[in-house]
């Protein structure tokens, strides 16, 4: 079982966190690589780390960094490997990163497809062939139509992913389109059907779409509000609670500056909990941000699907 | 419930399986089945396909209800053969009458149709085999030839722990098996049959599923045989053919969505296909 502990923190100016819970890690499922840092060709409105092309407060991971933290997860079992950013595709690397990635387990990417090359998408055909293991890219696409993404994304992102998308699909992906829940949770169905509409336009009739929360930090915070001092998430509330929810209690996140307990903390410096992969999994998690409650409220939001979890028996 | 004949093996004899006596059972040669989904009719060809190869057991993996019609023909004809099963994901629910068959759907339409199958499975499913079902264990450990054997449905650790061949790592298996003692794992829970040789001389089989198609475009469905072979365990994926379109007759006959029907007929899947991985879900028809 994953340890609750209080946390014992001797840091009073956050008297928050003296009350929050900690968690240990279960079993590293998931490593998930922060592998353009925080340096992404957009700046959307709603990123939840605020990536631009100037934010460098992370930098890019070389093809070593992660080479190393590949090495040492074969030792630690872990069964999925994610990467994100910024938009990875902006570390010039990354074709290579993926071919390390994909001679020993399954690899997902978090883009916004707007980086795609016809050349580039070729070759992670090429790269998912040889593999024997599956190549996921998930793409970012925030609404149905030009007005809806770009408003959140900036102007032309809409087309410019759309583009990208369909490179993708011609050569033979299946992306995972997902979209950062921006209306009511009852119109949910009517949207799927808009985005198979839209998708099947640009030949891909069989979308696989992914609908996510919003999350209320970062720049998503500025835009709408943070969440309230009371969403925090509380001893009383893991009774009985299923942890496997939670991601720190699945996986950590690499970056080129030490390894973090989730790829949503990023700007926490409480959050970062090592400065190798062994270190991090040792150590514990504290549940003390707002984000910890859109984690426990909404769950699973981050792998590919929920189905990967579940009660532990 | 349902009046099915269990069947009887060479010479008049149940079909072996019943865990006897203290200790770990041993076997020459056992066919594993799971992923039955109500498919009574698959389930009794295979039983006497593998009764005519001459196992000397018979495990299910789980899983028996879902999908297919008439739950308790499928559950009658395991009881009464006295086949050993682990608890699946769909028994667990059942037997325990949960919310929902635990396969963590979130796309909406995916719900639709798990739900559908779901609320049938479990008007249907008498309280005596709902009951019988909250008896499986977790998992059995038994030996084929030489070999220690763990049986699952999805992983030793999380019984709807989804292990496909694309998004399973050779090293993550090798650290189960080490972590459960075991030289072979076998499991279910996804559907689609396949194996792995594990770097530390140990194996991975998923036996995949009797209840419906392996989303091949064939209406075949499969089980596995396990045969010990020296020192060690050979396997061999066994297609059974069936009679598919009585199946989907009665499924029509129930009232079953005509997209479960699809599948049985095509043996294309139609529904639930959110949780395959990119890979898996390329080569299939949806
Ligand atoms: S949301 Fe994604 S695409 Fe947009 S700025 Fe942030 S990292 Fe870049
Ligand atoms: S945001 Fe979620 S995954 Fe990250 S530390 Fe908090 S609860 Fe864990
Ligand atoms: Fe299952």
């Amino acid at each position: 079982m994953t340890r609750i502990e209080l946390a014992v923190l001797d840091a009073p100016e956050e008297p928050r966190h003296q009350a929050a819970p900690s968690v240990g890690l279960e079993s590293l499922d998931e490593l998930w690589f922060q592998v353009s840092g925080t340096v992404c060709n957009l700046r959307c409105s709603h990123c939840f780390i605020s990536c631009s092309p100037e934010n460098h407060s992370f930098w890019l991971m070389t093809r070593e960094e992660v080479a190393t933290a590949l090495e040492a997860s074969v030792e630690l079992g872990v069964k999925e490997y994610y990467f994100t950013g910024g938009e990875p595709f902006m570390n010039r690397e990354m074709e290579e990163i993926l071919g390390d990635t994909l001679a020993i387990g399954p690899a997902t990417v978090l883009t916004n497809a707007t980086l795609m090359p016809e050349r580039r998408a070729w070759a992670l055909a090429e790269l998912a062939e040889r593999s024997p293991y599956t190549l996921e890219l998930r793409v970012s696409l925030d609404g149905v139509t030009k007005e809806m993404n770009d408003a959140l994304r900036g102007e032309g992102a809409f087309e410019r992913c759309m583009d990208g998308v369909e490179k993708l699909v011609k050569v033979g992906f299946l992306p995972i389109i997902t979209c950062m829940r921006s209306w009511p949770e009852e119109r949910t169905e009517g949207y799927l059907d808009d985005f198979g509409d839209l998708l099947a336009g640009i030949g891909y009739d069989r979308p696989r779409v992914k609908i996510l929360p919003p999350l209320l930090i970062g720049e998503e915070a500025k835009r709408t509000r943070g969440y309230e001092e009371t969403e925090r998430i509380t001893h009383e509330m893991l009774h009985g609670f299923d942890l496997s929810q939670l991601l720190c209690t699945r996986a950590r996140l690499v970056t080129a500056r030490g390894v973090y307990a989730c790829p949503i903390l990023l700007d926490s410096p409480s959050a970062r909990v090592g400065e190798t992969l062994a270190e991090g999994a040792e150590s514990d998690v504290l549940l003390g941000e707002s984000a910890c409650f859109t984690c426990y409220m909404s769950g699973a939001i981050c792998s590919n699907t929920s189905a990967s979890q579940g009660a532990d028996r | 419930m349902s009046s099915a004949p269990a069947l009887r093996g060479p010479g008049g004899a149940w079909l072996p399986g019943p865990w006897r006596g203290d200790g770990e059972p041993r076997f020459r040669r056992v066919a594993a089945l799971g992923g039955v989904y109500s498919n009574h009719i698959a389930l009794r060809r295979a039983l006497e396909d593998a009764r005519d190869r001459k196992v000397d057991a018979v495990i299910c993996l789980g899983d028996l209800g879902a999908f297919g019609p008439h739950p308790d023909r499928t559950a009658a004809l395991i009881r009464e053969n006295e086949i050993p099963v682990v608890r699946g994901n769909y028994d667990d629910s059942i037997a325990r009458e949960l919310e929902d068959c635990q396969c963590g759907y979130t796309d909406p339409k995916d719900n639709h149709y798990a739900r559908i199958s779901y609320e049938y499975t479990l008007a249907n499913t008498s309280r005596e085999y709902r009951r019988w079902m909250g008896s499986f264990p977790s998992t059995l450990r038994f030996r084929v030839g030489e070999t220690r054997v763990l049986a699952f449905h999805g992983s030793p650790r999380r019984m709807n722990e989804f292990l496909w061949e694309t998004t399973t790592p050779t090293h993550f298996l090798d650290g189960m098996a080490r972590e459960h003692d075991a030289e072979l794992l076998l499991g279910t829970h996804t559907g689609i049959h396949w194996s792995r040789s594990l770097t530390g001389g140990g194996s991975y089989v998923n036996a995949g599923a009797l209840g419906r198609p392996a989303n091949d475009g064939l209406t075949e469905v499969w089980y596995v045989i396990l045969e010990a072979a020296g020192a060690g365990v050979a396997h061999e994926f066994v297609p059974v053919a069936y009679d598919h379109e009585a199946l989907a007759m009665e499924m029509q006959e129930e009232g079953l969505p005509a997209k479960f029907v699809e599948t049985i007929l095509t043996g294309w899947w139609t529904t639930c296909l959110e949780v395959l991985p990119g890979k898996e879900r390329s080569r299939g028809r949806w």
